[in-house]
């Protein structure tokens, strides 16, 4: 054994593309595997993506173990097996749960599901100095402003329809670029030169992103894919920021972290580093490898729980693929 | 007096009159802030008065200048200070008069209602616009119901409140009740 302390934590994130097992204690990350989907064309496809994850999660738990055993860590020191049990694709949560369900009865440890946003958040708050902030979540699925109060993070705003992740790659594909199309639109959008008007549409605290979507493909036939990039990107992340701002006056709260993997645009970053620094508020993001999906976040929230004694049963362990962050108790955390 | 910092705008009371100023936001580039915040400045007015005509309290509009109005100022609490089911209610009967009026608020929270002279004073035009289809009406109450269960705790019996009060002074309330619903099942990753 080497100096850890407390529990030893197996987490297994599988929601969507990403299928990542990780081994954490609360000092820091132990080891980490992942094996991604990458579709050949087109977009995700959830029975693909479920076979491939099916095809891989054995050779990545074993590595997981292996790396952990350079370190002296053995499978039998590990104290509970934490998956992520929703939001996600339906087919890719039941191959992780199996998974999960199966090495928490040969270890006979006990099953942590997690919710996945709010593993998003706890390894934020893990990684960054940020400890009551306002959190803006992006990823392809997911869109949703939040906070916590009284027991469990609120969703104080979220798209009316499609998460931003999965605006921009319906663009992309649209205009023959390369799934995932976030990082290829931020590159192109540095050779614009001008800004198309697209729609901006911001609903109280709810922003929606299909028309705009639609509009910016629909500009592609008069206007340069650059430009359109940029735009596309302007007019998105001023939709997410101006609600994330909304949501730091309504509750009156002075950090604001940024998760998910579209975190990991520059542009959005700096936009927010721009709202809060006007504001004279504090801007959390993450490194980059906790922003995307990863089985850290997982082993993380899965290792507070825990601590705070908070289980599933093998009976609750059900696929839940439409889990909202709302739907948890917060037993980790005190008003 | 500096009264308020919003998210978007300042609030100031001058002569009894207050003025609200959207700020320019840096994080936006400036052509679209500059369309964005001129818009909204002129919607506000127009809606908050158009508003008041048609029997929902809301503040008189002085003047508008660019990104400026000087509008009257509306003394008491902040709904979301001091809500009960009794005040959802009154919330739900103004609603029901704003969309029998075709109008959409566009950011009904209970920081957007004030209790002045025993009535529920509506402000924060500036998402507002004319819609009388069933789908704006009900993202709009989708919007209120959002802040009801992210900021107060007994949100169920506040949304009953406001649904019964709703139904009596609104004649499509019930539908548009059915489609906050389907609204809410929409954007939820499923």
């Amino acid at each position: 054994m080497t100096n850890t302390s407390g529990p030893i934590i197996l987490g297994i994130e599988g929601t969507a593309w990403n299928l990542s097992a990780a081994i954490v204690d609360y000092n820091d990350v132990i080891t980490e595997t992942t094996a991604t989907y990458s579709p050949p064309t087109g977009g995700i496809h959830p029975r693909e993506a479920s076979q491939h994850h099916a095809d891989h999660i054995g050779s990545v738990i074993t590595k997981v173990f292996l790396e952990a055993d350079g370190k002296g860590i053995n499978p039998s020191d590990i104290d509970a097996v934490a998956f992520s049990q929703g939001p996600g694709l339906g087919p890719c949560l039941r191959t992780v749960a199996t998974a999960a369900r199966a090495l928490s009865l040969s270890l006979d440890i006990p099953l942590i599901g997690v919710n996945h946003c709010i593993a998003h958040i706890e390894v934020g708050r893990w990684k960054t100095d940020a400890v009551d902030p306002v959190v803006l979540y992006v990823s392809g699925a997911n869109s949703q402003v939040l906070a916590y109060r009284k027991g469990r993070y609120r969703v104080f705003g979220e798209t009316l329809d499609i998460g931003i992740g999965n605006a921009l790659d319906k663009f992309a594909r649209g205009a023959g670029l390369l799934h995932p199309g976030g990082p290829r639109i931020e590159e192109l959008a540095k050779g614009a030169t001008s800004y198309i008007h697209l729609p901006y549409v911001v609903k109280g605290m709810d922003f929606s992103f299909t028309g705009m979507s639609t509009a910016a493909s629909n500009a592609l036939q008069s206007s340069l894919l650059e430009d359109v990039c940029y735009s596309l990107q302007e007019n998105a992340f001023a939709m997410l920021v101006e609600v994330t701002e909304r949501a730091v006056a309504h509750t009156g709260k002075d950090e604001v972290l940024l998760a998910g993997g579209v975190g990991a645009n520059m542009r959005l970053q700096e936009m927010l580093k721009i709202m809060c620094r006007e504001r004279g508020i504090k801007f959390y993001a993450p490194e980059r490898r906790f922003m995307g999906d990863n089985g850290t976040m997982i082993a993380y929230l899965g290792l507070i729980m825990y601590q705070h004694h908070t289980f599933t049963s093998i009976s609750q362990s059900h696929a839940w693929p439409n889990y909202r962050p709302d739907d948890t108790p917060v037993t980790w955390r005190q008003d | 007096m500096f009264l308020s910092m919003g998210a978007e705008a300042t609030i100031e009371l001058r002569d009894g009159m207050v003025i609200k100023k959207r700020l320019p936001k840096g994080y936006r580039l400036e052509a679209l802030d500059n369309l964005i915040r001129r818009d909204r400045t002129r919607t506000e007015a127009r809606l908050t008065s158009e508003s008041r005509r048609n029997g929902v309290p809301t503040p008189i509009i002085y003047d508008i200048e660019d990104f400026d109005i000087t509008m009257e100022y509306i003394e008491g609490p902040k709904i979301k200070d001091i809500i009960t089911p009794r005040l959802s209610s009154d919330v739900g009967a103004v609603v029901g008069k704003l969309h029998t009026a075709n109008i959409i608020h566009g950011d009904l929270t209970t920081s957007n209602m004030i209790l002045h002279n025993g009535r529920i004073y509506l402000i924060d035009f500036g998402l507002a616009y004319y819609d009388n289809s069933v789908e704006a009406q009900g993202v709009d109450i989708h919007v209120l119901f959002q802040t009801y269960e992210s900021t107060h705790n007994d949100h169920e019996e506040l949304i009953s409140a406001f649904s019964q009060a709703y139904r009596q002074t609104f004649s499509g309330a019930d539908a548009v009740l059915e489609r906050v619903t389907q609204i809410e099942r929409r954007g939820r990753y499923a």
